[in-house]
């Protein structure tokens, strides 16, 4: 692989960019695999980089569906943030939001990882108490956080309203190590440094059925024919209970939609990440200039990518509300994403009632600023068949053993 | 939009007046049972892509819980009926088999 830098841009300038390679080979699928991952977006590649990268293990194969990264990965809002509230929860993601720092330089690949600072509002006095316990909490856990005043708040975004006729800002949970990075990018520099590795990365190929054997995993059919493993990973976010269902087993998960927006481009006017959970919206400026907004799940299950338009409805409203100024743009795209949504909100990292199958799911509204850490830990269980510590907490048993790692109640409702 | 009629009061509402209730038919399980059958009854979902059996309660009309059969993958609604049944009704049944011949029945 050619490395990215300043004298490959020089070089390819004086020869009309006829050198630069492909990104990632499009091999066909080889006979078998140390180990597969179905599920080529950010999560599943992540955990193929780690295989390679920590634990040396790099006949691997990422087999998908689609096309890379065009599940989840490219339909979230690229916030990142690790202010939790439990224990598990903010080992995972601030392992993560440390991993995104080093991203660009690790992969030799651009992912624009822009660390803006993340302020999620308090707007009743009982979130107010709530961020103040999770700042506490943060402290304790080694996550920068502060609580902030409405007259710091309205500092880092000039453009709020402070003194909206509903939910008066009181107060906000500002991290400002978080922020945003490009979401396609973290999924084709995992791809690129994978393929480098010798990493099958395996499009347009679907997962039919789990063959296994003596109640262990023996491999996969697929559109492209039957193809061995040693070990399995599923990581495929909106789709695990269908695959699950081929391995054998039932998931504490329900699939339902969340949709993001963006607004027709404008000139800067927010630099920091703003998240409204009591009236339910959250927005930031992409660099192109279109405010990225996100809001709330339907209430049902749904697999048509595809939200329905009254919380649309509800999320600008409760942005205009937020951000007067925001009234009259236009909003030039729509989309929806299927998101697994666990009892408690919390994703699953784990063994499952298959041998040598692992599971990786559960991430619900919050996935994407999860990637690197997601990855590192589910690789690490995959080479050792044991957890580690990032992942140990995040094992399917607990629901069995009510172990609930209660985020649903500690973040809110915006993920 | 997704637009149920409530077997009750009649009406053909609309979500924003429908609360969504999750799976319908679960097998209750209380103090007593196993930490595998409360597992079950509480957590373990079948959440498939196609045909499901839900819970809905027209929460903005007469108040009712309700059950419904409709197809998570194309919105298509098969019908409502009475939340005091435990399973689904036949005729019911037959409607979604002879739209959906591949489905595997309910289970």
């Amino acid at each position: 692989m050619r490395r990215y830098s300043v004298f490959a841009i020089a070089r390819e300038a004086l020869r009309y960019h006829s050198g630069w390679e492909r990104a990632w080979a499009s091999p066909t699928p080889k006979a078998s695999y140390d180990a597969i991952i179905i599920g080529a977006g950010g999560h599943g590649l992540a955990t193929a980089y780690y295989l390679g990268k920590n634990h040396g293990i790099t006949n691997v194969a990422v087999i998908e569906k689609g096309w890379l990264g065009g599940g989840n990965t490219g339909r979230n809002t690229t916030i990142i943030r690790s202010n939790y509230l439990q224990d598990p929860s903010a080992a995972i993601y601030e392992k993560a939001r440390s991993l995104y720092e080093t991203m660009s330089q690790d992969l030799n690949y651009n992912v624009m990882f822009s660390p803006r600072g993340v302020i999620m509002l308090a707007q009743t006095h009982h979130e107010v108490r709530g961020y103040l316990r999770t700042a506490h909490a943060n402290a304790l856990q080694g996550v920068e956080t502060q609580f902030i005043n409405a007259a710091k708040v309205k500092e880092l975004v000039p453009i709020i309203n402070i003194d909206g006729p509903r939910y008066p800002v009181l107060g906000g949970l500002w991290q400002p190590r978080g922020g945003t990075a490009r979401h396609d990018a973290v999924a084709w520099g995992y791809a690129r440094a994978c393929s480098d590795m010798g990493m099958d990365i395996i499009q347009q190929c679907e997962v039919k059925g789990v063959r296994s054997e003596g109640g262990k995993v023996v491999g996969v059919e697929t559109t492209k024919g039957y193809i061995g493993t040693k070990k399995l990973g599923i990581v495929v976010a909106g789709h695990s209970g269908q695959v699950a269902d081929m391995a054998g087993f039932r998931l504490p998960v329900e699939a339902v939609a969340l949709q993001a927006l963006v607004s027709e481009p404008i000139k800067p006017c927010m630099d920091v990440v703003v998240m409204a959970n009591t009236v339910h919206g959250y927005m930031s400026q992409s660099d192109k200039g279109e405010m990225v907004i996100g809001g709330g799940t339907d209430g049902f299950n749904n697999y048509t990518q595809r939200g329905s338009f009254h919380h649309i409805e509800e999320t600008l409203r409760a942005l205009v509300e937020t951000f007067p100024m925001i009234s009259r743009l236009k909003m030039l795209r729509q989309w929806g994403g299927i998101v697994d949504m666990t009892g408690d909100r919390s994703p699953l990292i784990s063994k499952t009632p298959l041998g040598n199958c692992f599971i990786n799911c559960g991430w619900g509204t919050g996935g994407f600023k999860a990637i690197p850490g997601s990855g590192w830990a589910m690789a690490e269980l995959m080479a050792k068949g044991e957890p580690g510590p990032l992942a140990a907490a995040f094992s399917l048993d607990r629901f069995k053993e009510g172990r609930f790692i209660d985020e649903s109640v500690a973040a809110g409702v915006a993920h | 939009m997704l637009t149920l009629q409530c077997p009750y009061c009649g009406v053909q509402a609309d979500e924003t007046e429908l609360s969504p209730g999750y799976e319908a038919h679960l097998k209750r399980f209380g103090p007593g049972s196993t930490p595998e059958e409360f597992e079950s009854y509480m957590f373990a979902r079948k959440n498939p892509k196609g045909v499901h059996f839900e819970r809905w309660r027209h929460a903005y009309g007469c108040g009712k819980w309700f059950l419904a059969a409709r197809d998570t993958n194309t919105l298509e609604v098969f019908g409502t009926y009475p939340a005091q049944s435990s399973a689904p009704p036949a005729d019911l049944i037959a409607k979604i088999k002879q739209k959906r011949p591949d489905w595997e029945g309910y289970k």
